[in-house]
């Protein structure tokens, strides 16, 4: 089976994180740099169904040079080989450009599952399943907590607010995963030193036979206007337990008109 | 003044809060035209004229329910091709941005999520980072479409005809890829939903174990709260997954959000900062959330919420 797992390497949530105040981008230097935790239930996945199932999982990553460090990671923990797509040209893409971009790719690699977290903790649009699914018309399985596949058909349970759907498709199809599906592992010493000579395919979007105008910052059908950072709360009152917290906050809650 | 449309959030019958709130926003930009999808609009059709719906375009197939996203995005792409609309409002559920992102692709237009105000222009704004920077953004190729956050937006009666237009579309094969088989409903009582609710009440890993949660469901019970749940909680099993709170569950912004036993991760916080009040129970003197608080207990949650609780009881009782 032939598994693409899509990988974005994020601004770790534990540091600040900032956008560029000269055109409202994500500044990817004000952060240290991650690989997007939904993302490594999704590498787990297609490590999990490859292994079942037979097949490859081949990584693919749209990002700035740098973003290799998501790839190598995502390497570490098994997959076989990958694609990073990495242009100047691609800096602000929004959703829409950045899933016709990763469109191309899919289509020059070919795949049976497309498997992503089902979203990312920068930007938490939680669409890019959708995006894809519609652009490759193919069946989209999105907000997986689990994936099973029997030949061609696929069926996963789609998380919802009250529970989840049973949901099938006919392969080839975009899986987006939640955290629940599984325990992702750890990459191995042999995985960190193998992973080092997995081949590697970088392309640029002249590569993908897409024109420079249409990606980036100037292609995105939004635009940011402007940007400030939220007014901090105002302090709160603090009161030790003495005995009677609970009245307390009960009194709180009456003075607000909550009780 | 232009059409708006709206998609609604319903349950066969009863409309859901978030799509008054939609329709409060949407009159302030057009007249607000709702669309239903799937049975009940008849039984809906009364409240929706309580917020000022001019219309409501009806599609009353059952393709909408059983298969995924893929065709309520394709009937509205018919609709913004039929009557030319100035904006689309979807809920920020998560079905809600899947529909909204199907939609840009089908129409060419740009999409916004998880929207919590909209100025002159459809200039949206949107709270990024887990509520540490709001931003204004602006669609600017095609039929604007606007996921708008949950709870965001105060819903404003106002009195609309809500006439029912029936819609003559047939779901094409190709938005039938991925069929609903089931659906499997978790136990959540008589509870509001969790991003809906106006009061939460979320329990940490100060609880202990996942009995300790029928606490947290006593307490929220009693103030007729949904509950919730941080990842510690979740991770553990205490507590199930879909309850989550935070980076990587749901994103909530009630006027009261109650935090008991939770430290305050910043992957706890990312869920719950923008609500309105917010109070903390905790016996670490020191757990960050005590940062966010309104009001904060300092103190073992087994003695504080109990007395709470009580404390409720006689208040709603006298």
């Amino acid at each position: 089976m032939n598994i693409v797992v899509l990988v974005k390497q994020v601004p770790d949530t534990y540091s600040e994180r900032k956008l560029r105040a000269e055109d409202s981008t994500l500044d990817r230097d004000a952060a240290d740099a991650v690989i997007n935790e939904l993302d490594e239930y999704a590498i787990e996945e297609g490590l999990r169904l490859v292994e079942q199932h037979g097949g490859e999982v081949t990584i693919v990553s749209m990002g700035p040079d740098k973003a290799a460090d998501a790839i190598r990671k995502a390497l570490s923990m098994g997959a076989d080989k990958a694609v990073h797509v990495s242009d100047e040209a691609l800096r602000g893409s929004d959703g829409m450009v950045t899933s016709a971009v990763l469109a191309k790719v899919l289509e020059r690699t070919g795949f049976d599952a497309v498997i992503l977290g089902s979203e990312s903790t920068d930007a938490r649009m939680g669409t890019l399943a959708s995006l894809l699914a519609e652009r490759l018309g193919v069946p989209q399985m999105s907000f997986a907590s689990k994936v099973d596949i029997d030949g061609s058909k696929i069926s996963i349970h789609r998380q919802a607010d009250y529970g989840y759907d049973t949901v099938e498709a006919t392969l080839p199809a975009v899986v987006s995963v939640v955290e629940k599906i599984n325990e992702p592992r750890y990459p191995s010493f042999k995985g960190i030193m193998a992973a080092k000579k997995k081949p590697v395919e970088t392309l640029t979007v002249a590569d993908l036979g897409i024109d420079a105008s249409q990606a980036g910052l100037a292609a995105s059908a939004t635009e940011v206007v402007s940007f400030a950072a939220r007014p901090p709360r105002a302090a709160g009152v603090i009161v030790a337990d003495d005995g009677d917290g609970g009245v307390q906050a009960a009194e709180f809650l009456a003075a607000r008109k909550f009780i | 003044m232009a059409e708006i449309l709206v998609l609604a959030e319903h349950d066969g019958e009863t409309v859901k809060k978030v799509t008054t709130e939609l329709l409060t926003l949407a009159r302030a930009h057009g007249e607000p035209a709702v669309v239903w999808t799937g049975e009940g609009a008849e039984g809906g059709r009364a409240r929706l004229a309580e917020f000022g719906a001019a219309k409501v375009y009806v599609a009353d197939s059952p393709d909408y329910a059983d298969y995924v996203v893929a065709p309520k995005a394709e009937l509205l792409a018919h609709l913004i091709a039929a009557n030319a609309p100035a904006a689309v409002l979807v809920a920020a559920y998560s079905e809600g941005r899947e529909v909204a992102a199907r939609l840009a692709v089908k129409t060419g237009s740009g999409v916004l999520t998880d929207v919590i105000g909209l100025a002159d222009g459809l200039v949206a704004e949107q709270s990024i980072f887990g509520g540490a920077i709001t931003v204004q953004s602006r669609i600017r190729s095609g039929t604007p479409i606007i996921a708008v956050r949950p709870n965001a937006v105060t819903p404003v009666p106002a009195t609309g005809a809500a006439d029912l237009e029936p819609v003559a579309f047939a779901v094409s094969d190709a938005a039938k890829g991925a069929r609903v088989t089931g659906k499997v409903v978790a136990e959540r009582g008589e509870r509001p939903e969790l991003t809906e609710a106006s009061i939460v009440v979320s329990g940490g890993r100060g609880l202990g174990s996942g009995e300790h949660f029928a606490l947290i469901e006593q307490l929220a019970d009693s103030l007729g709260a949904a509950v919730g749940a941080s990842r510690a909680a979740t991770d553990a099993g205490w507590y199930p997954h879909q309850f989550q709170v935070g980076q990587t569950g749901k994103t909530v912004s009630p006027q009261l959000y109650m935090a008991i036993g939770i430290s305050g991760a910043i992957q706890h916080r990312a869920g719950m900062q923008t609500s309105k009040t917010i109070m903390v129970v905790n016996k670490d003197p020191e757990a960050p959330i005590f940062e966010l608080a309104d009001f904060g207990v300092v103190g073992d949650l087994f003695k504080v919420v109990p007395q709470l609780i009580e404390e409720i009881g006689k208040r709603a009782a006298g």
